[in-house]
This record gives C-alpha cells, structure tokens and sequence, in this order.
C-alpha cells in the first residue's frame, strides 16, 4: 500500500464525515490559531518596543540608579561633571530628571505633562530640532534660568493657534519664560506622546523644582558604534572611582547600552507572550484530547469495516497507518485552519484594533509541526486499538 | 492437485476453566474445481472450519497446507497476505463498505495487494463487476442496491484477486428465493470457469446445486459425499420467473 494510497484513503473516511470532523479538528483550529495570535501579538509589541528605543537615539548609553529604594540613588550632577571631562568616548551627554504629572500653568488654561530638567546635548543625542525659537544653553544652567521648552501638545494645549515663544508659564509656584518649541515628535510605539513634555535647563530644574541634588540618569551618545563597548566599560570605571567603590564592591549604578534597555524593555513583553502562547498551547492538547476521543469512537464504530479490511489481506500495520495517518490529517486540516484564522485574526488586530502584529514563518512551520505531532500522539492509542483487532471478532461486531 | 489439505485439525477454545473442542481430529482435502458445501447444525463446529480454512484462525493442533503452501509457521501478516492472494471471502451480511461505490468496494483487495504483480487496479475491478453482471452500477452505493447485487459485488470483490478459492459464509441466508437462485447461479457459473469454492450453508436446497457436501457433527465429519442429483440455478431461476409472471399475470386479470 502507497503512501499516496493511505492519504487518499484517509482522506475520503475524513470527508465522508464532515460536520464532525470539522467539530473534531475545532480544538487543534483554535489550539494552533491562539498559539500564533499570541506569539504574533509578542513579537509585535517587541518589535514596537525595539523601533521606539532605536529612535531614542542613535549610539545611546545610559546610566540609571540601581532598582530599589530611591535614597540608594547616588548619581549627581557631579557624575555627570566627571564624565564630561574625563570620558573620551563621549560625543555627547546630559543628566535627565523628571517630574511626573507637574501642572504646567499659563495661555489658555493648565496642563498636566512631565517636566524634564536637561542639558543642551539632549537633542544632539535625540536628534530632535527645535520647531521655533531656541533651546537653552550651558549659560541657561549656570544661571539656573527659568526658561523652558515646550512639546508641541503642551503648546498646542496651553497655546492653541499661537506662537508660544516669549510667553511665560508656570510650573508650581516658578514661572518660566518660553524660549521654544520642539519639533513633533510622534508616539512612542507604547502609545506615550512624546511631545507631551516641558524641558528645563538641569540645573533650574534640580535646585528650582527639586530640592533634591540627585539626578535620575544620564544619556550619552558615543562616537562611533564600534566603541560602545569601549565607552561603556569607562563610564562605568570613571563612575565607579567617583563613587569610591573599591574593588569587588557592587556598583550602585547600571551602565546600559542601547541593546541592554531593548532587552530590559522586552522582557516583561516577553514573559506576558510566553505564559500566553503556553496557556494558548494547552489548549492546543486539549484539542489533541478531542482527536483522541473521536478516533476512539470511530475505531468502535468501524469496526466491521476494520473486519472486512482484515478479512481482505490489511495486516495490523495496514489498519494502524490508516488510523494514525487519519488523525493525522484530521489535526493538519485543523492546524492549517488554524494558520488562516490566526492570519486573518492577526490581520484584524493589526488593521483595525491598532494593536500591532508580527506573524512569523517559523511560529507558522512550528505550529503546523507541532498539529502534526499531536495527530500522532493522541492517535496513536487509538490506532493501535484498531490494529490489535481480531480479524473474526471484528467481524462479527454488530 | 489439492487446493486444500487438512491433516489433524483440532481446535481448542480455553473459556476460564471449560475447555471448549470446537474441532477435534479432522482431514479434508479439496481438490482444484471443486464446489463444496459444508453443513452441519449449529455448534458442529462449521464455523470454525470456515474461520480455519479462511485463515482468520489458527487450529491449535495440525497443518493446513493450502494451494501447496504450508500456513501452521506463518504468523499474522503472513495470513493477513494469504487471505489476501490466496482466498477470496463472501459473508452472509455481505460485508461492503458502506458509502463505499461497487467499484472501490471491489478495488479494495487490490489496495492491500503486496505482490505488486495486479496492474491496474481500476480496471480489474471493474472487469470483475462487469463479470459478476453489474457493469452498469459501478458507482452505486451499497444503500442503491439490492440483495443480490450487494452479493454479487461481494462476489466481484472475492475474485478480484484470483485467489486460489473462494471462501463463502451461508453465502444466501439473507436473500429471497430469486436471490438465492441468482447468486447460486453465479457461484456456479464461476465453478464451471474453474474456480474451486468452499461454502458453508444449513440449507440443503442450497447445498443442491453443489457438487459435494460435507456435514460435520460435534467438531468432526460425519459425511462427506458427492451430489447425485445436481441442480442447476440457472434453469431453476428461470422457471422461478416463469412461475412468478404467470402467478402475477392471473393477480393483474380480474
């Protein structure tokens, strides 16, 4: 008996019954469909993820506190002094801190935004102009000015239809005057507006709105992308000697490059797509649990057909192939269904749901692999039942 | 030369602890060309003849040299290609594959074939229902036809592969008289044409338009004699019908 033969066999057993292989195949249609959907969903959130660091900006190091409580930060202005003038690797940098949802007063009404002190490099490293007037300058931070520079959605909100330069703002009690405006700048692929922030010069911001000398971190670019490692294996000897840590003590810092933050980003998208793909892969042997339950009544049923089979020169091997290679197909159509479901599902989420996607060819092999194996596994029991079948007792079954 | 030879059958079925002797002591021969039926009551061990000779079961002791083949070393794939090359079955319920056409159903010996020596599986299977007198219904479901025909492709599908006998179980004990004559006709129009055929029956009309009978008694023979007095299906069929119009002829005048 041919391969081809059996197929065909197999085939004709399966679409002679339609409606229920069809509901048989359900489990292994949505088992594989969920899988991928998940996997598509992940991988798409993580590609999204990666897209909006790379537009961080371009050679980037940063330098955070260590996880933990926030008196353990020790990073300083004076960190960020030393760094400059000792660091060779560095074309740019600035310490960064933040105020979350601060009421920013002025124009039209309040809005509440994030308020970020900086230094002047910042946009160098983001690469990101400014859309009028100007950002401020090493002479702003010596004088600790109150200047600031407006998102295009803070200016667009607090000064709908005008120029918002040489107005004034204020952030709690301090009033600002505007220098400028940012250039739009988009979303992130997480859906934060970046535009929606008001930049102050470092020093303001520290001694002004913080009272707090710590800064939160620090962004660098480095020359060249060559020199990544070399730069970050200085930053953090040149940062380690300004903390005074001796050798073999625990750096109270981390130095990322911008790999490391895709990756620390990624991650817990990561573990989200794999406890769901796995929830979406139990199902997928629940599927392969229905296959069983069938092929088994199927072999009960059949059994006069087993009989006649036998009766007529089928050895056990004959039958087990029939069987096996029946619920085989059975959970192939099924994980093939399933790939065009999750295609078509995928296709919706990302078209319509604005949730981004990404289908992979090998998700899409491994799950069909993967349909395949459980025809085999769960059909197997089955199978065998049907090949240990005494040709007379099979004969005789009514 | 013998098609069948039987040499100190026995047949012991172990139920718990009662030992049943479904066949104790038997030797048969039969020869190329033969037509043989096998009678005896229920019980008398026919049926495990019939399972034996079919090599569908194993006697426990003796050998069973069939078409000069020697079957007491062969296991179950073995049997599995003798009952396919070698023997060519009919059931008393027919036994075709439901939703099944005439012509797969009869295709169906040749698709376990190993001897890779039947070309053509199509186009046998459809000179062999052509034979049996169904070339017209090739592709019609079991459900579409009736009795007889159902028998006929079962017949079809047992000589498909030109098996050295064929092996017929109470061949006519779900058909009507005109079935009955139809089928035992066919069985010896095949006979005439060479083919040896092994069948079992408790109707002694049936057993008429054989050449010898068999009948077996408590797992052994009792009597084994040639038919004198043959019939001939054909003819009887044909007077059937004659009978049957006139009778339907004198319910139609008023």
């Amino acid at each position: 008996m041919t391969a081809a033969k059996l197929i065909r066999a197999s085939a004709l057993s399966i679409f002679r019954n339609k409606m229920r292989s069809f509901l048989t195949s359900l489990g292994i249609i949505i088992g594989v469909g969920s899988v991928i959907v998940m996997l598509a969903v992940g991988s798409g959130s993580q590609a999204q993820i990666k897209a909006s660091i790379s537009s961080m900006g371009t050679n980037l190091l940063m330098v955070m506190p260590p996880r933990g409580p926030r008196e353990a930060n020790r990073l300083s202005m004076a960190d960020v002094g030393k760094l400059r003038s000792e660091a060779s690797y560095l074309s740019a940098i600035t310490g960064e801190v933040r105020l979350s949802s601060s009421k920013v007063v002025g124009g039209s009404g309040y809005w509440s935004t994030s308020v970020y002190g900086l230094e002047p490099d910042y946009l160098t490293i983001k690469g990101w102009p400014v859309e009028s007037g100007a950002f401020f300058a090493e002479a702003d931070l010596d004088k600790r000015a109150k200047v600031a520079v407006l998102g295009s959605t803070v200016a667009a909100e607090l000064f709908p239809g005008e120029d918002p330069v040489g107005r004034s703002v204020r952030i709690g009690s301090t009033p600002f005057t505007i220098i400028g405006v940012l250039s739009s700048k988009g979303s992130t692929g997480t859906g934060t507006d970046q535009d929606d922030v008001v930049m102050v010069p470092l020093d303001t911001a520290v001694n002004r709105l913080m009272r707090d000398t710590s800064i939160q971190s620090i962004e660098m670019s480095v020359v060249a992308e060559e020199l990544m490692d070399e730069a970050q294996a200085e930053v953090t000897a040149i940062l380690r000697e300004s903390h005074r840590l001796s050798e073999g003590d625990d750096a109270d810092f981390s130095v990322m490059n911008q790999a490391e933050i895709i990756k620390t980003a990624a991650q817990t998208s990561q573990t989200l797509t794999t406890l769901l793909a796995a929830i979406a892969g139990v199902s997928l042997v629940v599927g392969g649990i229905g296959i069983m339950n069938i092929m088994l009544v199927s072999v009960t049923e059949r059994t006069r057909e087993i009989g006649i089979r036998m009766s007529v020169g089928a050895r056990r091997r004959d039958i087990l192939l029939q069987f096996l290679s029946e619920s085989v197909i059975l959970s192939l159509l099924g994980g093939l269904l399933g790939i065009l479901l999750a295609l078509g599902v995928s296709f919706v989420l990302d078209t319509f749901l604005n949730t981004p996607t990404l289908v992979s060819s090998a998700v899409i092999a491994a799950s069909a692999g993967f349909a395949a194996a459980v025809g085999i596994f769960f059909g197997y029991y089955p199978a065998r039942k049907a090949a240990d079948l005494y040709p007379i007792d099979a004969l005789r079954y009514e | 030369m013998a098609i069948i030879e039987l040499r100190g059958i026995q047949r012991r079925y172990e139920i718990g602890d009662i030992v049943v002797r479904a066949i104790r002591g038997l030797d048969l021969d039969v020869e190329e060309g033969e037509f043989v039926a096998i009678m005896g009551p229920s019980g008398s061990g026919k049926s495990t003849l019939m399972n034996t000779l079919g090599c569908l079961d194993k006697p426990t002791e003796g050998t069973y040299v069939l078409d000069g083949l020697d079957t007491s070393a062969a296991g179950p794939d073995e049997f599995a290609d003798i009952r396919n090359g070698k023997i060519g079955f009919v059931f008393q319920g027919f036994n075709l594959l439901s939703r099944t056409s005439a012509l797969e159903n009869v295709e169906l010996p040749l698709f376990y074939d190993r001897s890779g020596s039947k070309a053509d599986p199509r186009a046998r299977a459809k000179a062999a229902l052509t034979d049996v007198g169904l070339g017209d219904r090739l592709d019609h479901m079991p459900n579409q036809l009736s009795g007889g025909q159902q028998q006929r492709v079962a017949i079809a599908r047992a000589m498909v592969n030109d098996p050295a006998f064929i092996l017929a179980d109470e061949p006519t004990g779900n058909l009507d008289t005109e079935m009955t004559l139809e089928v035992m006709s066919l069985f010896q129009q095949l006979n005439e044409r060479g083919k040896t055929v092994v069948m079992v029956t408790h109707e002694p009309e049936v057993a008429a338009y054989t050449k010898r009978v068999i009948t077996m008694r408590d797992g052994a023979i009792v009597s084994d004699a040639p038919v004198t007095e043959r019939r001939r299906a054909a003819v009887d069929l044909d007077a059937w019908k004659k009978r049957h119009a006139r009778i339907a002829v004198a319910e139609a005048s008023p």
